[in-house]
């Protein structure tokens, strides 16, 4: 094959893959955008989802793929962070790559293997155990009320926060361990403790990177569609406490498409096109984070 | 001969010094035991970082193992109610539709490597951000893809549908980590090849490709475990198939997707079988992953 | 067996003046610091031993040698930055007025409060402003009042001589400051805590020659302040800042053993030992 057939071919498969890409972000949206037509906006705020009639408010999903995913972030973050912290400096230095290995790892578990687990496993743990003990000791908050079922948004988002956690975990060890060994030695020089050196330094240091690693565990985090759907005990009401079923958008539409037609179909389809265009935003954002971080080489100072 | 007497409270750089000093003595434990109660907290979320891999293997393997009989491999599922149902058109199902993403994605992700490799211009740029957003989206938005493209063309679910949606999610793994690899090789290599009058596609067949080898393995075998572990590209192409199904133009059974049925069962028995598909899965998945793992550990020892 | 003509030999290959081969200076006559028999080891293996030389107030003491002979390693043993490597190990003692620096009861935050240290390629806080940077060891030991700490920034970027050139952008980042500000910068950060020895890592080998020359000066001013030890493979710094030089040579086990400590103008003109002399007469280096 001559050079230009070569790389003619090559261009097509760089051709066919943009196209792709264009042709998944039309369909979506060409497919999400009739609802409009049918129902105005007024659908994206109204809580009433009831398809027999005709009442189609996708207001409760919307706040729930939010409230799972921020469950998720709230834990993620100081967890996330102090794992990568232990990961990067503090972990005896022989343990450092098997235990990073071990946290990277919970990523590569199935979702579903997840649903399982968390459905099964944790569900009547929380059940029995932590859901009375939450609402015994926090129910002052007025965020545990309801009856203790397992199942519901708390263990969605606790089960969220564990999927996404080997994400922030990962890029985050990777910012922090690219802080120049200089500067931690430069301030060790003066005096400061370990956690004073970790706190002022080396956090500060990556905290381009580390923003950008939250926004990938929260991008990950709003689309997860089987394990949540399997434990956030699919209700299509808005929640009122932590222990209430409620519904995400992912949730709403495994659960209704099977027989879904019509209007509620279309609705469905916009649900999707609502959740491809937070999950491409979000993500963006992660990647302009996690980019310059890579560019400017983890803050480096330029000697004269 | 000057004396080096100094009246210290004359001297104000000797009465900060002592100022200063008497500070951090007297500040010196306190500082010690933030810097303790700091390090533990990290080193806290670093263990609550690792406990729940070893809770979802733990109690996969211990409720998995005892389903794992004959008649589980041997077995199509049968209906609620009805024993001696079993995986085995999941099973199938799952390689064929894998099989056939397997068989078009990789020489589609390689030859896509190739071309991200071996170009700078706007037209990769464009590529590599396609890839991007592919991998950071929602896979339930990639199966209402599948779902719009194939199903609602064709007219019909099958198992063609289910490997398009799966061989979407293992494009851009394939081609990230081919460009990765590709570039890795060293230019002397290609040169040496064009010096000697070779055309570009033998310097690629001959020469890059088998050097870029390991990487190229790593990154299918990633690709591979990420795409046959997902369950939500599934849920809208394939339909699932209760009886053994092996062609792929009809709707078809696959493991994920039977998990996911049999969870919210209240049989016993499907739970049980539901476990075992969990295991399975989750077993394929994890030796993928560390599979690579070792590939690109001994790569990168190779490269020192 | 030298004579003034060898003397003159050396100054003229070195292309120094005679006043500047012998610096004037008031010796000070109280030891700051005193190593005894001072060894460090990795693993097992000695990179530097048996070294014992003190370090007296007011003066610039320097280290000298060629590459390898273990000056570095020498200097960071000093101020206990060989504690994070569970592979060294340091033995013999360093005196710090009473104190034994190497014994594990003493606590390494507050001696490197006493014992500051200045690094080889600048390293300011590239997430703090000017001002932070020059607070941050204050900061780190514990103060906490802003009269302190605002009177310690002004003295030390003054002393450093970077008060002017400053003062109206404290508040801006320290990257923005080219290689031997920062270089100043962060000997005021050094200096504002107050420390009673200044370690110096071979600190202008990263900057340019005007850049470095306006440091040696800065050296010299000061060694009033605080006791510098400095680490330098430049022969002409040396001679040019030190009032004492410990020269540091390897042996064949390559490990670092003192040759020879004298008063800087003994050793670079008529040294007690032969090796001495070929190190000063640049036959080797």
């Amino acid at each position: 094959m001559s050079d230009r057939v070569y790389k003619v071919v090559l261009g097509a498969v760089a051709a066919i893959f943009a196209a792709l890409l264009i042709a998944f972000v039309v369909a979506i949206a060409t497919q999400g955008v009739p609802a409009f037509s049918k129902l105005g906006f007024s659908f994206l705020w109204s809580s009433n989802w009831d398809p027999t009639h005709n009442h189609f408010g996708i207001l409760a999903f919307l706040v729930g793929t939010l409230e799972t995913t921020a469950i998720a972030v709230i834990l993620t973050v100081p967890i996330g962070l102090g794992t990568a912290l232990a990961l990067a400096y503090l972990a005896p230095r022989r343990l450092r790559a098997p235990l990073g290995t071990a946290v990277e790892l919970l990523a590569a578990v199935p979702s579903i293997v997840y649903g399982l687990w968390g459905l099964l496993v944790v569900a009547p743990f929380f059940r029995s155990q932590i859901e009375p003990g939450l609402s015994s000791v926090f129910g002052w908050t007025g965020l545990f009320g309801g009856a203790n079922q397992g199942v519901g948004l708390l263990l969605a988002g606790v089960i969220l926060f564990i999927m996404v956690l080997p994400t922030m975990v990962a890029i985050s060890r990777d910012v922090l361990a690219a802080v120049p060994s200089d500067q931690v030695e430069g301030a060790m020089a003066l005096g400061a403790t370990r956690w004073q050196l970790l706190r002022k330094v080396v956090v500060p240091g990556a905290r381009v990177g580390v923003l950008g690693a939250f926004t990938l565990a929260t991008g990950r985090a709003l689309g997860e569609t089987v394990a949540v759907a399997l434990v956030i005990g699919n209700s299509a009401h808005l929640a009122t406490s932590l222990k209430s079923n409620a519904g995400t958008i992912p949730s709403l539409i495994v659960s209704s498409f099977g027989e879904a037609t019509g209007t509620e179909l279309n609705v469905l389809f916009t649900a999707g096109l609502v959740l491809l265009i937070m999950g491409i935003a979000v993500n963006a954002l992660a990647r302009v984070f996690v980019r310059t971080v890579k560019r400017s080489g983890a803050a480096s100072v330029a000697v004269a | 001969m000057t004396t080096l007497s100094f009246d210290s409270s004359a001297d104000p750089i000797l009465s900060r010094r002592a100022e200063i000093q008497r500070i951090a003595s007297a500040s010196v434990k306190r500082r010690k035991v933030y810097s303790k109660v700091g390090i533990g907290f990290c080193l806290v979320c670093l263990v609550i970082a690792c406990i729940p891999l070893l809770a979802i293997i733990g109690y996969t393997i211990a409720k998995g193992l005892p389903a794992w009989t004959t008649t589980f491999f041997t077995q199509p599922t049968k209906p609620e109610g009805i024993p001696g149902g079993g995986l085995y058109n999941a099973i199938i199902g799952s390689l064929i539709i894998d099989a056939i993403a397997i068989a078009v994605t990789v020489p589609f992700g390689i030859l896509g490597g190739l071309f991200l490799a071996e170009s700078d211009g706007r037209i990769a740029g464009a590529v590599r951000f396609a890839a991007d957003i592919l991998t950071g989206v929602p896979s339930i938005t990639i199966g209402i893809f599948g779902y719009i493209i194939w199903v609602k063309n064709v007219g019909s679910y099958s198992g063609y549908a289910g490997a398009f949606a799966i061989g979407i999610i293992m494009v851009p793994v394939i081609m990230r980590a081919a460009e990765t690899a590709i570039r890795g090789v060293p230019t002397t290599l290609s040169e040496a090849g064009l010096s000697l009058g070779a055309r570009k596609l033998t310097i690629a067949r001959r020469v890059i490709l088998p050097a870029a080898l390991p990487g190229l393995i790593t990154g299918v075998l990633l690709a591979v475990a990420r795409g046959a572990g997902e369950t939500a590209p599934l849920l809208f192409t394939i339909f699932g198939n209760q009886f053994i199904q092996t062609n792929p133009a009809k709707p078809m059974e696959a493991l994920p997707l039977a998990i996911y049925n049999y969870s919210s069962q209240p049989y016993n028995d499907l739970i049980q079988i539901a476990w075992g598909g969990a295991l399975l899965l989750m077993a394929v998945i994890l030796v993928l992953n560390v599979g690579s793992r070792l590939i690109s550990a001994r790569l990168r020892r190779e490269q020192r | 067996m030298t004579d003034r003509s060898s003397t003159n030999n050396i100054t003229q290959t070195l292309g120094l003046t005679t006043e500047e081969v012998f610096v004037a200076h008031e010796p000070g006559t109280s030891k700051v610091m005193r190593l005894e028999d001072v060894s460090v080891a990795f693993n097992g293996r000695p990179a530097v031993r048996g070294v014992t030389f003190d370090a007296y107030e007011k003066e610039v003491t320097a280290l000298i040698g060629p590459s390898g002979s273990g000056k570095t390693t020498l200097l960071r043993a000093l101020n206990r930055m060989h504690d994070t490597q569970r592979s060294a190990k340091v033995t013999g003692r360093i005196m710090l007025g009473d104190t034994d620096v190497n014994d594990r009861s003493t606590d390494p935050t507050l001696l490197r409060s006493r014992v500051g240290m200045v690094f080889q390629r600048p390293n300011p806080f590239p997430t703090m402003s000017i001002y932070e940077n020059s607070v941050a060891g204050l900061r780190f030991n514990g103060v906490r009042k802003k009269s302190l700490l605002d009177e310690a920034a002004e003295s030390s970027l003054v002393a450093a001589a970077l008060w002017d050139s400053v003062r109206d952008r404290l508040k801006v980042s320290a990257s923005t400051l080219s290689g031997g500000e920062q270089q100043r910068l962060c000997i005021a950060r050094a200096l504002a805590v107050e420390p009673e020895v200044l370690l110096m890592d071979e600190p202008t080998s990263a900057l340019d020659p005007i850049a470095t020359k306006r440091i040696e000066e800065l050296i010299g001013e000061l060694k009033d302040r605080v006791t510098i030890i400095i680490v330098t493979h430049n022969m002409q710094q040396a001679m040019r800042v030190s009032d004492r030089c410990a020269f540091l040579l390897m042996a064949e086990d390559r490990s670092g053993e003192l040759i020879e400590f004298a008063a800087t103008s003994k050793l670079f003109s008529e040294p007690d030992d032969p090796r001495t002399l070929d190190y000063v007469n640049g036959r080797f280096g």
